[in-house]
């Protein structure tokens, strides 16, 4: 049963990838030609069209397509047009950072976000429950660039505690990280919340209640092991949001990661680069997806293990 | 041969159904694995007269009320057919169906959801009236309202400013609208309190006096059962076990299943305290029915022949039963074998101090 | 000295509007060790509120005031911790939906276990075993496989057993039972029914069954409190009750209840509907229906009153149905 279910949905992430290259093959392909921009506004017909055939650009687009699985699947995911690079290896240079920052503003989220939305749902209706809400709506109606141009002018501008860009240190880390993360805590402190208090008002919540069980226990035994699927949804889904917000986050604080690579590559339409970094990033969505199916599996037995054949006998 | 020309001079029954099936497919698990199939409705046959009240009983997962579905016409039967007046129930749909849909109305048992709540009562009690292009809907829908005792100061109300008991009024009222000769009950009262209950009960059972109407009725409650039908037919697992007249059947429970149901249910008599007895196990699947008897699994009269051969409705008096063993001399009564003294149980350790 | 004795229960619910409300109105009852006591009534009438307020599983929304004295002691007093203490030495719930009372991502030797481990300081181990043989003494086929498997994988009646033995892990002294057979089919309520009575003689826990099943009074309970708006209108045992019903509500309900056991004449109906709580008409809830009402019915709430010539019995009427007039 549980083979079955990680075979069904390892061969439906592989088909999402195959999707997502052939998809982002295609739209770079047909979205502009790369000398225009690559080469001198007044290069020559001829020069052009070295460079074209050099790049394959001149083959037809299926021979281009076919020519770029067989290099994707040996791991040649190209040469950088711009600076002869390989393009796996100007990726994996800026992949770690965008990793650190990505991992410690998740990380950041739902040390923030889970917990004030555990105790906003316990405490639905009070003081602190409408606190909880009301600063939620500010995190996350606040555009990224907002925020992180905001902390900079207070933190390093102003009070002059922190640094403004770059990554050297870890005191560089903490203004990209809070700005990253400070939506999305918003988005899962309110979401946590609601998926609380829709479990806390369950029956079962009322039987462990009648066990005498603590309010710790009730809360920590009973109710977020349910409320965790159903989080873990959104947890999936959000990681693309994190990823399109690091592109913003690395720009403003000038953080040396994918999000920047990307920016540039896309506006010198460095076909190679682009399509590395666009094939890592849906990689990734599709892995942690993976992974929350996984968690699913492993959460909620209704998935685990269906209606058995005796189940009424 | 006399019976065969007989049957021919009769006129056909309102209702007949001749061993209809109906089949669900069940969420299939993996690629290659092809869906299962279960039948909830087992090749069930059954008549209805004009006038008449057959009634229905049987525990959840029975198929009492996708058989209900079938009867109404609201499914079409994968085997067997329905017919009405004769002819066969039209495929669903059709235009021949839509016309039929004034003459077979169904009540469902979901009282809360049966009504939209953004209408007032008259409006949802006209609707039928305006599809079915019925002459004078407004008078036509104020008789109905009157035959269901719903005052009217509360023809212009919402269904949530009503009762329960008042909101399933409204429910059999725009049932009653298109003038059907058939009522197909589905659960009418199993949501409502014991005294508006027999308020609707009280006021079925007027109507069918008044209006000579025919009533399917389907009930896990064997009392309203009792109150209601003239015929009552058991189901188990997709398959009727016994259908006999209502007094019969509960005199002269033929079938051991029928006797389970019977000595299950707590009689509101103190006085009949210990008579109950409960038969053991729960009811299978209805994905997996057992082979042979569908009831054999528990049956405590079961034989081995019950295990391989699947008995079929025979006539025993005025009652048909499936059963091998009904009506064998000698047979004892389950509640003979069923009362023998219960197995020993390890008794509980004593309490520890509070 | 009764098990429980409840001395004028009030339930009182804030609703979201802020208004307050109170479904539970003066409610008194008194339960001994080994004695069943069935809490009978229409849906509102608050008898499930009571029992919730008994065992301190109210929404945070209500307050139960009035008093529960178990051991002498009254539960309502007590500070927030030790009641929850106190009623878990004391008091079990089994609830109507089994299947939805059981949590679906613990397994339920899990459950069953946890009960035990927050009664008795046990092992885990020895908490499990315990579990298992609690699953099997409720009757459920291959305890030790069962108890590995989830609420989603048992039918109903199943889940209740495993429900009940989560309730009498603890070994209590009174069992509340709300409705608790209400969702299961008839052979199956039964089963449950059976199992409910041997665990009462084998335990000696007293009970409250709280059930709208006039039935299931006759057959399972030892006397009866009748419930009407929030009230108790009439307190008996339940022989006498069945034979002799005194208020004109309890006579209605019987009279209106369709029975398996011999074909009836129409049923009698009880006209109009139950007053909502915020609506409560000044004196008998029951007067705008009531069939014997007369002069006073609308001015005074009618005490409940042991009745002269049986004191076992009492009765909240101003004019009760005399005893020659039989159902």
């Amino acid at each position: 049963m549980m083979l079955q279910f990680l075979a069904t949905k390892t061969i439906r992430a592989a088909l999402t990838m195959w999707l997502v290259i052939t998809f982002v093959f295609i739209v770079l392909r047909i979205s502009g030609d790369p000398t225009d921009i690559l080469l001198p506004d007044d290069a020559s017909d001829a020069v052009r069209n070295f460079y074209r055939a050099k790049w394959g650009l001149d083959r037809p687009l299926w021979d281009q397509y076919l020519s770029y699985w067989s290099a994707l699947l040996t791991g040649d995911f190209g040469i950088s047009l711009r600076n002869n690079l390989p393009a796996w290896d100007m990726v994996m240079d800026r992949a770690p950072k965008t990793l650190l920052l990505g991992g410690t503003a998740l990380g950041f989220s739902l040390a923030i976000g889970l917990p004030l939305g555990i105790l906003a749902a316990w405490w639905r209706g009070s003081s602190l429950d409408r606190a909880v809400m009301t600063t939620a709506v500010f995190g996350f109606s606040m555009p990224n660039f907002f925020l992180g141009i905001l902390l900079i002018l207070t933190f390093s501008l102003h009070l002059r505690w922190l640094p403004s860009s770059g990554s050297e240190t870890a005191a560089h880390l903490i203004l990209p990280a809070f700005t990253l993360g400070t939506a999305f805590a918003a988005q899962l402190a309110r979401f946590t919340r609601s998926a609380m208090i829709d479990v806390l008002t369950k029956p079962y919540m009322t039987t462990a209640k009648s066990k005498g069980a603590s309010e710790a226990r009730r809360v920590f035994a009973h109710a977020v092991p349910n409320a965790s699927v159903p989080i873990a949804t959104i947890l999936g889904l959000k990681v693309g949001e994190l990823i399109g917000g690091a592109v913003v986050t690395e720009t403003v604080f000038a953080w040396p990661g994918l999000g920047r690579l990307l920016v540039h590559a896309v506006a010198v339409r460095d076909l190679a680069v682009v399509q590395a970094i666009l094939i890592l990033i849906a990689a990734t969505m599709v892995a942690t997806n993976l992974l929350v199916d996984l968690y699913y599996g492993w959460a909620d037995p209704r998935v685990r293990v269906g209606r058995t054949k005796g189940a009424r006998a | 041969m006399s019976h065969v020309v007989l049957d021919a001079l009769l006129p056909p029954p309102l209702l007949a159904a001749d061993g209809v099936s109906l089949g669900y497919a069940t969420g299939r698990r993996g690629w290659l694995r092809p869906a299962t199939r279960f039948l909830a409705v087992d090749r069930v046959s059954l008549t209805l007269s004009r006038g008449e009240t057959l009634g229905i009983v049987g525990e959840s997962g029975c198929g009492k009320s996708s058989l209900a579905r079938l009867l109404v016409g609201l499914a079409a039967p994968e085997a067997g057919e329905v017919r009405f007046e004769g002819a066969a129930m039209p495929a669903p749909d059709s235009a021949a169906w839509r016309a039929l849909r004034t003459r077979l109305q169904m009540v469902f048992q979901d009282t809360g959801g049966a009504l939209d709540p953004r209408l007032t009562v008259r409006t949802q009690v006209r609707e039928p009236l305006l599809i079915h292009r019925q002459p004078d809907p407004d008078a036509r829908c104020a008789q109905v309202l009157d035959q269901v005792r719903l005052g009217p100061h509360l023809w212009d109300r919402f269904p949530r400013e009503l009762s329960g008991g008042q909101v399933q009024r409204v429910v059999i009222a725009r049932a009653l609208a298109p003038r059907p000769d058939l009522l197909v009950l589905d659960e009418p009262v199993s949501a409502l309190d014991v005294s508006i209950q027999a308020q609707i009960v009280n006021l079925l059972h007027d109507l069918q006096r008044d209006l000579g109407l025919s009533y399917v009725f389907v009930s896990h409650d064997l009392g309203v059962v009792r109150h209601v039908a003239h015929r009552v037919a058991v189901m188990y697992l997709g398959r009727i076990l016994e259908i006999a007249p209502k007094a019969e059947l509960f005199a002269r429970p033929r079938h051991p299943y029928t006797q389970a149901l019977l000595a299950s249910v707590p009689v509101a008599d103190p006085a009949r305290r210990g008579a109950r007895v409960a038969i053991p196990g729960d009811p299978p699947s209805p994905q997996h029915p057992p082979s042979g008897c569908r009831f054999h699994p528990r049956c405590p009269l079961a034989v081995p022949r019950c295990a391989t051969e699947a008995p079929v409705l025979r006539a025993l008096g005025a009652t048909d039963v499936a059963c091998h063993r009904a009506g064998e001399p000698g047979l004892p009564s389950l509640a003979d074998v069923l009362s023998a003294p219960r197995a020993a149980v390890a008794p509980m350790p004593a309490r520890e101090p509070a | 000295m009764p098990l429980i004795q409840v001395d004028t229960l009030d339930v009182t619910i804030r609703r979201r509007d802020g208004t307050p409300v109170q479904p539970v109105r003066g409610v008194s009852l008194c339960v001994d060790a080994g004695e069943t006591l069935a809490l009978v009534g229409e849906s509102g009438c608050g008898k499930s509120l009571t029992c919730l307020a008994i065992a301190g599983l109210l929404p945070r929304r209500a307050r139960a005031q009035g008093r529960v004295v178990m051991q002498d002691t009254d539960l309502l007093a007590l500070p927030r911790r030790a009641a929850r203490l106190r009623r878990r030495a004391l008091i079990a719930s089994v609830f109507q939906d089994a299947t939805n009372a059981l949590n679906p991502v613990r397994p339920i030797g899990w459950q069953v276990a946890e009960a035990i481990r927050l009664r008795r300081s046990v092992t885990r181990a020895e908490a499990g075993n315990e579990a298992v043989r609690l699953l099997g003494r409720v009757g459920l086929p291959e305890p030790e496989r069962r108890a590995r498997e989830y609420p989603h994988q048992f039918s109903g009646g199943m889940n209740q057993r495993a429900m009940i033995a989560l309730a009498i892990a603890g070994r209590p002294h009174l069992l509340i039972a709300d409705e608790a057979t209400t969702a299961l089919d008839v052979t199956i309520q039964a089963q449950i029914l059976d199992l409910i009575a041997d665990l009462q003689a084998e335990l000696g826990m007293g009970m409250i069954f709280v059930t709208h099943d006039l039935g299931i009074v006759a057959q399972a309970a030892d006397r009866a409190a009748v419930m009407y708006a929030g009230r108790i209108v009439e307190t008996a045992p339940v022989t006498a009750l069945f034979a002799s019903p005194r208020h004109p509500y309890t006579r209605g309900l019987l009279q209106a209840l369709p029975r398996v056991d011999h074909d009836g004449r129409p049923l009698s109906t009880i006209d109009g509907i139950v007053p909502p709580p915020d609506r409560m008409p000044p004196g008998c809830a029951f007067a705008p229906r009531c069939p014997r009402v007369g002069a006073g019915c609308d001015a005074t709430i009618p005490v409940s009153q042991p009745l002269t010539e049986a004191p076992a019995r009492s009765v909240a009427c101003h004019r009760p149905v005399p005893l020659s007039e039989e159902v």
